[in-house]
């Protein structure tokens, strides 16, 4: 899923050179980096960025302190009298007997196994291919460069097709499977470890006695440390988010995640005889998002210098 | 009753579903051939055995229904599952038929999308378990679409959509507008009232393919005619061109509400006075009870304005009916079932839940048709309804792959309402767009 990777690149100061006439670029290449010089027109474009992307999140959190009859009859980004939020909290937990809390259990579990189990094959991976030589290597970086290119939702169908010939639709395992594969993050911590894990290191411990397992627990993971945390946050939000492999896979509603869960209650405004819960829709989603934001902020630093990784040759 | 953001991947998904579909449709022998006669007696008795039923819908009163049926018939076990509504439940159901496996015994089907189930032999015949029997039971415009143009029944209706003219009396009343009884009177209210109120329209629309053919059969077209794996498509009737000269007069002088059905929006406008009048079926008053509170009291039900001045016809629009897929398991309790749900007693918990009847005798009898609606200020809309049910034209047809012909309306006739694209030339490609799918699809298809 492309989606995590275009959302970081956004705050990168990259489009700064094109809007900038080129004499000043010059000017500003004279001062010392300690002291960048301040530009208007950057800071404005950077605060209409921030406000693109922070306009939908105040909306859902204003939305979501709204009665169903309040989010229709008031402005959306504006609060209506009645503050619902915490009536609109325990509604989305208990409607339909309390079925939103099964899809978050669901969620919870299919992020660790899956997300969980796409990293670890990813560090696995990656820092043989980064550090050991074998033949056919060529052909395996080139498989995964491929699949990197190819979007997961072209690849659902047929995952059906040979999943239901297996008996596996409609189980969690269906969801988990596909979702333990991960091109990108394994070639991120392929270039990762390429990086951060000296040769040399490794062949001191080598000499120093120890095994190949023993090597790669003790010396070589906590230098791959941030790509780690890096390569889990990628598989953690795009399992999280996943959407179309489960709605594939998945007809149960007792197994499904949030994504398709909160989609099962909007569309219910849809059908004869149903009744519309936008509010609940919108304070599920606000659920739904709060442990990825907690999950960035907390895991910030490691994010940023996983991500910097490879930038700067030393 | 579509939802733009998931079209691309519906469309994805479908397309890829249905070029399954296609070789399944090919592969399959005549299963319908090997079909035995199911006596009542043999449904009695498996009943009595018991066993489990997987049962996909997503209609809310079938709740209840389960409940009671089980409650009735201790040694089966329901599974009620709400596999996605309508275009997701049937991406689903197709995915299971291509795939042989996990498909249900029982599955809710649209009356639009019946046919392409029931002509790629998907279906069973419901004549063998006694479904004849049940026939004169139910309404023209149902039973004609359960019978998707043949002499066999693939599905019991479960309820029916007889159209309607919503209108929200307030905003008439303030404006002095009067209710119109023909599509000219519409226009000429749409034109009053949107020069009384600028931010008011007659009406909301973005392009929908169930209203759009809805209209076209209320006003006599027949675009469609299927004999068979033979299907002619024909967009420039008499009955079409009426259509396109009122509306196209409606999407030019824009007095239609940019608001796509079923949004948040569409609520919002339905409670405040935007959106003055609904031309839909007859199964809307449980949703403004459920969605549009804030306007009770102020909507009340008329005819459908006719086409030409005094002329009756009405048409159907949604509603939808219960089938038994092929490939299911436990047939005679699955029939068992769909029977207590959609002709025993499961029709009265259903028309206690809110839901529009298809059988005969309940809209005709007199409590039905003397209930007192308060959300519309007291009035006995189930008259406007009855009436409706008995004047829709029943010969008409969908498309064996309707579903698939729907996904597209927004890319061909869609463009009518964005750009300068004549309604007429719309439709003229949504017609040659589905001529050519229909022959890839193994369909003889005839302009």
């Amino acid at each position: 899923m492309s989606t995590p990777v275009s959302t970081v690149s956004q705050p990168a100061p990259a489009p700064a050179g094109t809007a900038t006439p080129a004499p000043r670029l010059r000017a500003s290449r004279r001062r010392s980096p300690g002291r960048p010089r301040r530009s208007m027109l950057l800071t404005a474009l950077t605060g209409l960025v921030l406000l693109y992307s922070l306009v939908p999140l105040v909306w859902l959190v204003i939305s979501a302190t709204k009665t169903q009859e309040g989010l229709a009859s008031s402005f959306g980004l504006w609060f209506n009298g009645d503050f619902a939020l915490w009536d609109n909290i325990k509604e989305t937990f208990t409607y339909n007997d309390g079925v939103f809390s099964r899809w978050l259990l669901n969620t919870v579990l299919y992020v660790v196994a899956g997300a969980g189990g796409a990293t670890l094959l990813a560090v696995l991976g990656g820092y043989a291919l980064a550090k050991f030589t074998f033949p056919g290597k060529r052909a395996v970086f080139a498989v995964v460069i491929g699949a990197v290119a190819v979007p997961g939702t072209a690849l659902a169908v047929p995952t059906f097709l040979m999943f239901s010939k297996m008996g596996l639709t409609d189980t969690p395992w269906a969801v988990i499977i596909p979702s333990l594969i991960s091109p990108f993050g394994l070639y991120l911590m392929w270039v990762f470890a390429t990086e951060a894990v000296p040769g040399e290191l490794l062949e001191a411990a080598r000499i120093d006695g120890a095994g190949e397992v023993r090597t790669f627990f003790q010396v070589v993971l906590p230098l791959l440390a941030p790509g780690i945390v890096t390569v889990s946050l990628f598989t953690m939000v795009a399992t999280w988010n996943n959407y179309f492999l489960p709605l594939i896979m998945l007809k149960d509603p007792d197994w499904y995640p949030l994504t398709l869960g909160l989609n099962s209650w909007n569309a219910q405004a849809a059908t004869a005889g149903g009744q519309p819960v936008f509010h609940l829709v919108i304070t599920g989603s606000l659920i739904t998002i709060l442990p990825l934001i907690a999950a960035f902020l907390l895991l910030q630093k490691y994010w940023q210098s996983g991500l910097a990784a490879g930038s700067v040759k030393e | 009753m579509h939802m733009n953001p998931r079209r691309l991947l519906r469309g994805l998904a479908l397309v890829s579903a249905l070029a399954l579909g296609a070789t399944a449709c090919g592969g399959s022998d005549d299963g319908d051939a090997a079909q035995k006669a199911v006596s009542a007696k043999d449904i009695d008795a498996a009943l009595e055995k018991g066993g489990n039923l997987t049962v996909w819908a997503w209609e809310p009163t079938l709740k209840q229904v389960v409940a009671d049926f089980e409650k009735e018939h201790p040694a089966v076990h329901v599974k009620l599952v709400n596999a996605g509504t309508g275009n997701d439940q049937y991406k689903a159901l197709q995915n299971a038929i291509s795939a042989k496996k996990g498909v249900p015994d029982v599955a809710q089907i649209e009356y639009y999308a019946l046919g392409q189930y029931a002509l790629t032999k998907g279906l069973d015949d419901l004549n063998p378990y006694g479904a004849d029997k049940l026939a004169d039971k139910y309404s023209p415009g149902p039973l004609n679409a359960v019978k998707a143009g043949t002499d066999k029944i693939y599905a019991l209706p479960m309820d029916s959509g007889p159209m309607a003219l919503f209108y929200n009396k307030k905003v008439f009343d303030k404006y002095k507008i009067k209710v119109p009884t023909t599509w000219d009177e519409y226009l000429t209210a749409a034109r009053d009232l949107h020069k009384a109120d600028p931010k008011a329209y007659i009406a909301n629309d973005t392009g929908d393919a169930g209203e759009t053919t809805s209209l076209l059969w209320q006003a006599g077209s027949r675009p469609y005619k299927v004999d068979g794996t033979t299907v002619k498509i024909d967009f420039s009737d008499a009955g079409a061109k009426k259509y396109t000269e009122v509306w196209q007069k409606l999407i030019d002088e824009k007095l239609l509400a940019p608001i796509t059905g079923w949004s948040d929006d569409w609520y919002k406008g339905l409670g405040d006075g935007t959106i003055a009048t609904l031309a839909t079926g007859a199964w809307m008053p449980a949703n403004f009870a459920s969605g549009v509170k804030a306007a009770s009291g102020d909507w009340r039900a008329a005819p459908l304005p006719a086409w030409t001045a005094g002329d009756k016809a009405s048409a159907e629009n949604g509603g939808s009916s219960l089938a038994l897929p092929a490939l299911g398991k436990n047939k005679e309790l699955a029939y068992a079932f769909v029977e207590y749900a959609n002709a025993g007693k499961g029709v009265q918990t259903r028309l206690a839940a809110g839901a529009f009847p298809a059988t005969t005798a309940d809209l005709q009898s007199s409590a039905f048709q003397n209930t007192e609606f308060p959300y519309f200020g007291g009035q006995k809309a189930n008259k406007v309804f009855a009436d409706s049910a008995a004047n829709v034209a029943a010969d008409w047809s969908y498309l064996p792959y309707q579903v698939y012909a729907n996904s597209i309306f927004n890319d061909s006739v869609g463009k009518a309402y964005v750009s300068g694209t004549k309604l007429t030339a719309g439709l003229q490609s949504w017609q040659d767009a589905s001529v050519k799918y229909g022959n890839e699809q193994g369909f003889t298809v005839q302009k």
